[in-house]
C-alpha cells in the first residue's frame, strides 16, 4: 500500500473525507511554498498536490494563473518542482504533482517518472492528458511505481468514465464544475451523481475538486466522496496571510470533512 | 506509403504520424466527440454540402480568380508568379471558408453561441460576419497587443455585433487569446461552439478546418490545368497556424512534382530567437491540444513568438504541417520582418494589390524561390488576405505620415 492509499484509508477509518491541497511549486517562492505546505499539513491536509507551473494553464482561472506566473517569473524550473516534491515527501505526507502535459514530455516521460519517484513522489495528476494519448506515460509510471491520476468531468459519458477508471491507479479526480479552477459560490448538484457513476466502474477512491473553497462545500462533498480537493482558496489565503493563512484555511476545511 | 495515402491522414484519433491528437481536459472530450460526429455526418450530407456551396458562391464570391503578377515576376528571377486571390473573398481573406463550414455545423449541433480567437483579426471578422449571417451570439478573444496593432478589425467585429474581449495575460497575443477561448469553452461547452480559426488544436479541428479550406487548392488545380495546361512547379503560402497553406496544399499533395513551400514568420531572424518559425526553429511538443513543433524552453514553457504580422505571431503550427515537414513532402522556410515588408511594398507598387502582412511572407518566399528556379518556372502563391487592416502598421514602418 502506498502512502496515498494509507491517507484515504486513515480518513475513512476516522469517518471523514481526506483533504487534498494544491499549491504551485515556487509560489510564493521555492522555500515559501514548502513553508506553506508544511503549515497546511499541520492544519490537517492529508495529501499535497504540487503544481508544475506552466506558461499556458488553460484549465486554470485567474487566481492560479497569477500564482503560476509569479512562480515562473521567480525562476521556477523542472528541478525546482522535483526538489519541492522531495522536501514535501520528507514531511511524511503523500506528495503528488499536478502538471500539464508538455513540461513532462519535454523533461522526458521516463526520466520524469523516474526522477519523481526517486524524489519520493507518489502520484501525478495530468489534467490535459487523457488515457487515449497516455500510452508512453502508462508504461513509464508502471515501471517506476508512480500512481496516475486522470480526471472525469460532468460531461463524461459512462464509456469514458470506464476508460478513465481503467487507466487510473491513484484516485479518480472528479471535476465539480464545468470550467476552470477558482472558487465558486456553489458547486454543481450533478457532482454527487458523477461520483456515484464513477463508483460503478472503480474501487479506487474518488476525490472532488474544481471550485471548492469553503468548509461548507467540503462538508457537502465529504458525504459522498473520499477526498476534497482545494487549490485556489489556498493561493488566496497565502496571498493574504502567508503560511499562517494556509494553516488556518486547512484547519477550517478539516472541520468540514466529517461524515 | 504512396503519395495518395497522404491525403487520407489523420488516423481515427486525429494523429498525423506522431503529431496531432487530443491533449485536452476531459471536460472537452464529449464536445470534441460531438463535433467530430457532426462534421463527419455533414461531410457526406448532400443538403449540407449544397448549403455550403451556395454560400461559397453567392456570399463569399467563389471561385476566387488567379492573377498573373507580371511586373512583380520581374523581381523574382523571371519565374511566373501567380496569385490565388483569396483576398477578394468577402471579409478579405481565406478565413471565411472555414467559418462558413463551422457556422453551419454550429447550427446543426443546435448551439446558439460561438467563440473565437483572433490574431490579426481576420478570423475574428470572419467569425463575427458568419455569426451575424446565421444569427449566433459571438464573442471574440484577442490579445490586447493585437487589438492595438489591428484596431480596424476590432472596429469591424464590433460593427458586426460581436463582443471583443482583449486578453491581458502572457504575451497578450494570439497564443493567449486561444488560452482564454479554451477557458470559455470548458465553462460553456453545452451552449457554445469554439470556432477555432486554424488547422491547429485538438482533433477534429486540424482535419475539419483543412477540409473547409481545401477548396482553395481544388479550385487552383482546375484553374491551372484549364488556363495553363499544367500544374505549377511550386505552391507557396505563409504559415502561422497554417490554414491558408494547408488549404492550397491539399489538392496538390498527390502531385509529387509540385513543390509545396510554407513560409514561416522569421521576425528579427531565427538566429536571434525573436521569431515565430516553429518548424524551422522549434522543437516537438504539445500546445493547445495537439502535438506539433512549438517554441519552448528546456522546461517545456512556451517561448513568446515575435513577428510584425499578428496573424503569424504564434508559437505552434498545425500538426499536419509538422507531419508534411517530417516526411519531406513540404518544405518550410523562414522570412524575416524586413524581407516580408520589402515584398509587401513591391506587390503594392508593381501590381496595385495591397496584401496582408501575413501574405507578404509568402511573396518574399516566392521571390527567393523564383530566383532559384528562374525563367519558365511557375510559382502559385496563396494571396491569403488583403492589407487594409495593415495600413497603419505599414505606414508607420515605411515612415508615411497619416
Amino acid at each position: 500500500m502506498s502512502l496515498l492509499h494509507d491517507a484515504f484509508a486513515r480518513a475513512k477509518s476516522e469517518n471523514r473525507a481526506a483533504l487534498i491541497a494544491y499549491l504551485p511549486a515556487g509560489y510564493p517562492s521555492e522555500d515559501g511554498a514548502v513553508e506553506c505546505i508544511t503549515a497546511m499539513v499541520e492544519g490537517g491536509v492529508d495529501v499535497v498536490e504540487i503544481g508544475f507551473p506552466y506558461s499556458d494553464p488553460v484549465m486554470d482561472g485567474p487566481t492560479i494563473q497569477d500564482a503560476v506566473n509569479i512562480s515562473l517569473v521567480g525562476g521556477t524550473k523542472s528541478a525546482t518542482v522535483i526538489n519541492t516534491v522531495k522536501r514535501v515527501a520528507d514531511l511524511g505526507v503523500p506528495a503528488l504533482v499536478m502538471s500539464y502535459w508538455n513540461p513532462i514530455e519535454r523533461y522526458g516521460v521516463d526520466a520524469f517518472a523516474a526522477d519523481f519517484h526517486a524524489a519520493g513522489g507518489i502520484g501525478v495528476i495530468t489534467p490535459d492528458l487523457t488515457p487515449e494519448e497516455a500510452e508512453d506515460w502508462i508504461c513509464a509510471t508502471d515501471s517506476n511505481d508512480v500512481d496516475r491520476v486522470f480526471l472525469v468531468a460532468l460531461s463524461s459519458s459512462d464509456e469514458r468514465i470506464a476508460k478513465v477508471a481503467g487507466a487510473t491507479t491513484g484516485f479518480i479526480y472528479a471535476g465539480a464544475v464545468m470550467g476552470v479552477t477558482g472558487a465558486r459560490a456553489s458547486v454543481s448538484d450533478a457532482i454527487e451523481g458523477l461520483v456515484a457513476k464513477v463508483r460503478r466502474h472503480s474501487e479506487l477512491p474518488v476525490a472532488v475538486g474544481l471550485g471548492v473553497s469553503t468548509p461548507e462545500q467540503a462538508h457537502e462533498i465529504a458525504q459522498y466522496a473520499d477526498g476534497v480537493i482545494v487549490g485556489s482558496a489556498f493561493v488566496t489565503a497565502i496571498k493574504k496571510d502567508g503560511a499562517a493563512g494556509a494553516k488556518a484555511l486547512a484547519q477550517a476545511l478539516s472541520q468540514g470533512l466529517a461524515r | 506509403m504512396t503519395v495518395n495515402d497522404l491525403v487520407s491522414v489523420p488516423d481515427l484519433r486525429g494523429h498525423f504520424g506522431k503529431f496531432g491528437g487530443r491533449f485536452v481536459p476531459e471536460a472537452l472530450m464529449a464536445a470534441l466527440d460531438e463535433l467530430d460526429e457532426a462534421f463527419r455526418k455533414a461531410s457526406v450530407d448532400p443538403n449540407f454540402l449544397k448549403q455550403l456551396r451556395d454560400l461559397q458562391t453567392n456570399y463569399t464570391g467563389r471561385p476566387s480568380p488567379i492573377t498573373e503578377a507580371k511586373r512583380f515576376s520581374e523581381h523574382a528571377g523571371g519565374a511566373t508568379i501567380l496569385l490565388k486571390r483569396e483576398d477578394l473573398n468577402h471579409t478579405g481573406s481565406h478565413k471565411i471558408n472555414n467559418v462558413l463550414g463551422q457556422g453551419l455545423l454550429t447550427q446543426r449541433m443546435g448551439k446558439k453561441r460561438v467563440i473565437a480567437e483572433t490574431g490579426a483579426g481576420q478570423h475574428g471578422v470572419a467569425t463575427a460576419t458568419v455569426a451575424a449571417l446565421l444569427g449566433l451570439e459571438c464573442v471574440v478573444y484577442m490579445g490586447e497587443e493585437d487589438t492595438k496593432r489591428q484596431a480596424l478589425n476590432v472596429a469591424r467585429m464590433k460593427l458586426l455585433g460581436a463582443t471583443v474581449v482583449p486578453v491581458t495575460n502572457g504575451s497578450r497575443t494570439l497564443k493567449d487569446a486561444i488560452n482564454e477561448a479554451m477557458r470559455d469553452w470548458v465553462a460553456n461547452v453545452e451552449t457554445t461552439h469554439y470556432m477555432l480559426g486554424t488547422v491547429a488544436g485538438p482533433a477534429p479541428f486540424p482535419e475539419m478546418v483543412r477540409d473547409f479550406h481545401r477548396i482553395i487548392g481544388d479550385e487552383s488545380r482546375e484553374q491551372m490545368l484549364s488556363r495553363y495546361g499544367r500544374l505549377p512547379d511550386v505552391v507557396a503560402a505563409c504559415v502561422g497556424g497554417g490554414s491558408n497553406a494547408i488549404g492550397i496544399f491539399t489538392a496538390f499533395i498527390p502531385d509529387a512534382n509540385v513543390r509545396l513551400l510554407g513560409l514561416e514568420a522569421g521576425g528579427d531572424g531565427v538566429e536571434t530567437g525573436r521569431h515565430a518559425s516553429t518548424i524551422v526553429g522549434g522543437a516537438v511538443g504539445v500546445l493547445h491540444g495537439a502535438r506539433s513543433y512549438i517554441m519552448q524552453d528546456d522546461d517545456g514553457q512556451t517561448i513568446e513568438s515575435h513577428s510584425i504580422s499578428a496573424g503569424l505571431d504564434y508559437p505552434s503550427v498545425g500538426p499536419e504541417h509538422a507531419y508534411l515537414a517530417d516526411i519531406g513532402r513540404a518544405e518550410y522556410r523562414s522570412v524575416t520582418d524586413v524581407e516580408a515588408m520589402g515584398a509587401f511594398k513591391l506587390l503594392c507598387e508593381t501590381e496595385g494589390i495591397i496584401p496582408a502582412i501575413e501574405t507578404a511572407h509568402a511573396l518574399a518566399g516566392a521571390i527567393e524561390i523564383g530566383k532559384e528556379l528562374g525563367e519558365g518556372a511557375i510559382i502559385l502563391i496563396n494571396l491569403s488576405g488583403r492589407g487594409d487592416k495593415d495600413v497603419e502598421t505599414a505606414a508607420k514602418y515605411f515612415g508615411i505620415d497619416l
